[in-house]
């Protein structure tokens, strides 16, 4: 053998070396589940920390506005549309777009009178003349 | 558009929100804060809608979906009367509760739409807190239906109990929790989704039966918080801050609201759901009470006491609500300011049938907010009041509350309108209120009663005074 025939022989050989790793780079990446978007000690402290903003600033809120309270968190709560959009957007099952449709439109309703419910309580509220 | 953008930009959101639910703490800035509240939904809306991956099709449902979701609350909210509000309220509940369980099915069968696992192969965190946030929203969504129920009159407001009640809820909690396990340990079992679905269903109906019509402020406001902790449970499972913020804002905002009404009643949140209260009916009440003498007059003599009086306290509840009292009720306190009389206007935590129900009924008739006072801050007012007027009210003004160790209001914060020179009950019947105890207020030597219905006897009144 000569010198460029060893040298085509091991290109060749590194180059399936390489194939073989990418190969089992994917079977890996496709095999160990991904790792979960954020830890859960992270989205636990972000919860816990929120609940304690939530109990102060609604202590801070006038009885007299308790019902356009309600009205408007019930509202926000349909945050979860963004869950919904998800769903919907990939469309990578057809049973999954359609919950997320069902889900899309409920949250919508909430979302559209919530607020505007919320708004008309509130346009009411006058000062003595 | 990168991860960073998307968690600042709920980030953003839910300091929207934050400013949002701060705005409320004054009526001047709370028509500011429902407007940043709106910047934070569309912002979080927006963000989500330019994620990477979203298919076109994908773009096509979620527009039609909103389009007809927004049309149908437009709708609902731009016609609903104000007296309704609590049964609108309740019925916006469920729908957030039934999103929450529609997402959770969703991850479920596309889990890789969220980056939690493949089909069958869910990660173990996200398993948990997925059959979490679906029993939360399962329980939401039908508690939240019996409650529209109720409150809409669909079925009677009084409430349903019957042997073992307790025991069943009780059992059927358990069975959740054993479904759950199951669900965690087999990966993500399609089979037991649905049950822990189908049984959380059931528990939120039964858990609400037995909860009588004017617990309503409680049960709303614990179902508010319901779909706050539901919103954040689903945050959990798709690992979403934008989520989760929201989520426990909201559920801490009806946690305190429960709080608050629990308090107005001095009953704790046990003793509401375990319900039954008040279901004894008008049994109640001293032996030999229809023997005591009652005044009571008409029109004419409440219009004479009125127009002598220099300040009038009016204490309106939920039968002025039924009614539809409050316009007239506001005719009565012009005419009155005109002719030179201080009114005020003073409501217990609980009148109505949701927090801050009577505000928003005395705001609709063009009552001035601060005309109009909580409990807390015009109580020591009634001393130097000449006239205290009840519309509507009757057990949150029994003195009985503070006197009769035996009472079942003992300890609930009462009006004590009982310390004002007259007091105009405006009533149908002697018959007792809600509680079923009889109110010895109605005895006493400075009350008159004013037997007829309570729209119709206060324009009676405001003719007397005009004439």
């Amino acid at each position: 053998m000569n010198p460029q025939d060893i040298a085509k022989e091991a290109a060749r050989l590194a180059g399936e070396a390489a194939r073989l790793a990418q190969h089992a780079h994917a079977l890996a990446a496709a095999h160990a589940p991904a790792a979960p978007p954020h830890p859960f000690t992270f989205l636990f402290a972000t919860f816990v920390l929120a609940c304690f903003v939530g109990y102060y600033v609604v202590w801070n809120v006038t009885p007299a506005l308790h019902s356009p309270l309600m009205s408007l968190t019930n509202a926000i709560s349909s945050v979860i549309i963004v869950g919904a959009m998800l769903a919907a957007g990939f469309s990578l099952s057809g049973l999954s777009s359609g919950f997320g449709f069902i889900a899309v439109t409920l949250a919508s309703v909430n979302i559209f009178g919530g607020f505007l419910v919320t708004q008309r309580m509130l346009q009411m509220f006058r000062k003595k003349k | 558009m990168g991860e960073t953008f998307t968690a600042l930009a709920y980030l953003a959101a839910a300091v929207l929100f934050i400013l949002a639910l701060r705005g409320l703490s004054h009526p001047e800035t709370a028509r500011r804060g429902n407007q940043l509240g709106i910047a934070g939904m569309a912002i979080a809306i927006l963000t989500t809608a330019l994620q990477p991956g979203m298919v076109l099709g994908g773009y096509g449902l979620i527009v039609l979906g909103v389009v007809i979701g927004g049309s149908v609350g437009a709708y609902i909210a731009s016609r609903i009367r104000m007296t309704a509000l609590p049964q609108l309220v309740a019925a916006f509940h469920s729908l957030v509760g039934l999103a929450a369980v529609f997402v959770a099915a969703a991850a479920l069968y596309a889990p890789a739409a969220f980056g939690i696992g493949r089909p069958g192969d869910l990660h173990l965190e996200s398993r948990i807190e997925m059959s979490i946030g679906l029993a939360i929203g399962a329980i939401t969504f039908s508690g939240s239906v019996i409650a529209f129920s109720k409150l809409q009159a669909l079925m009677s407001g009084a409430p349903i109990s019957f042997p073992g009640q307790h025991k069943l809820n009780l059992g059927i909690a358990i069975l959740i929790l054993l479904l759950i396990l199951g669900f965690v340990i087999s990966g993500g079992g399609p089979a037991f989704f649905w049950l822990v679905a189908l049984f959380a269903f059931a528990l939120g109906f039964l858990i609400i039966i037995p909860i009588g019509g004017a617990d309503m402020p409680v049960v709303i406001s614990m179902l508010n918080s319901y779909s706050g902790w539901a919103a954040a449970g689903i945050g959990f499972t798709l690992g979403d801050l934008g989520l989760i913020v929201p989520g426990s804002l909201v559920g801490a905002s009806g946690a305190i609201l429960s709080y608050i009404m629990c308090k107005g009643m001095n009953r704790s949140i046990i003793n509401v759901l375990l319900g039954g209260f008040g279901s004894e009916g008008g049994a109640a009440g001293p032996a030999g009470a229809a023997d005591r003498t009652v005044k009571s007059g008409n029109a004419d003599d409440a219009g004479f006491i009125l127009k002598n009086a220099a300040k009038v306290i009016v204490v309106p509840g939920y039968g002025m609500a039924v009614a539809q009292a409050q316009h007239s009720l506001r005719e009565m306190a012009d005419t009155l300011k005109a002719q030179g009389v201080e009114v005020k206007y003073a409501i217990h935590p609980v009148a109505g049938r949701m927090p801050g129900h009577m505000n928003v009924l005395l705001a609709e008739a063009n009552v001035p907010y601060d005309e109009v006072f909580a409990l807390e801050e015009i109580n020591n007012e009634f001393a130097t009041a000449d006239v205290a007027y009840v519309i509507g009210a009757n057990d949150v003004t029994n003195p009985a509350a503070k006197t009769d160790a035996k009472s079942p209001i003992y300890g609930m914060p009462i009006l004590e309108v009982e310390k004002a020179k007259t007091v105009l009950f405006v009533k149908r019947s002697m018959a007792p209120g809600y509680a079923g105890v009889e109110n010895e207020l109605f005895f006493r030597p400075n009350t008159m009663m004013l037997f007829g219905d309570a729209k119709k006897m206060t324009e009676e009144i405001v003719r007397a005074l005009k004439a």
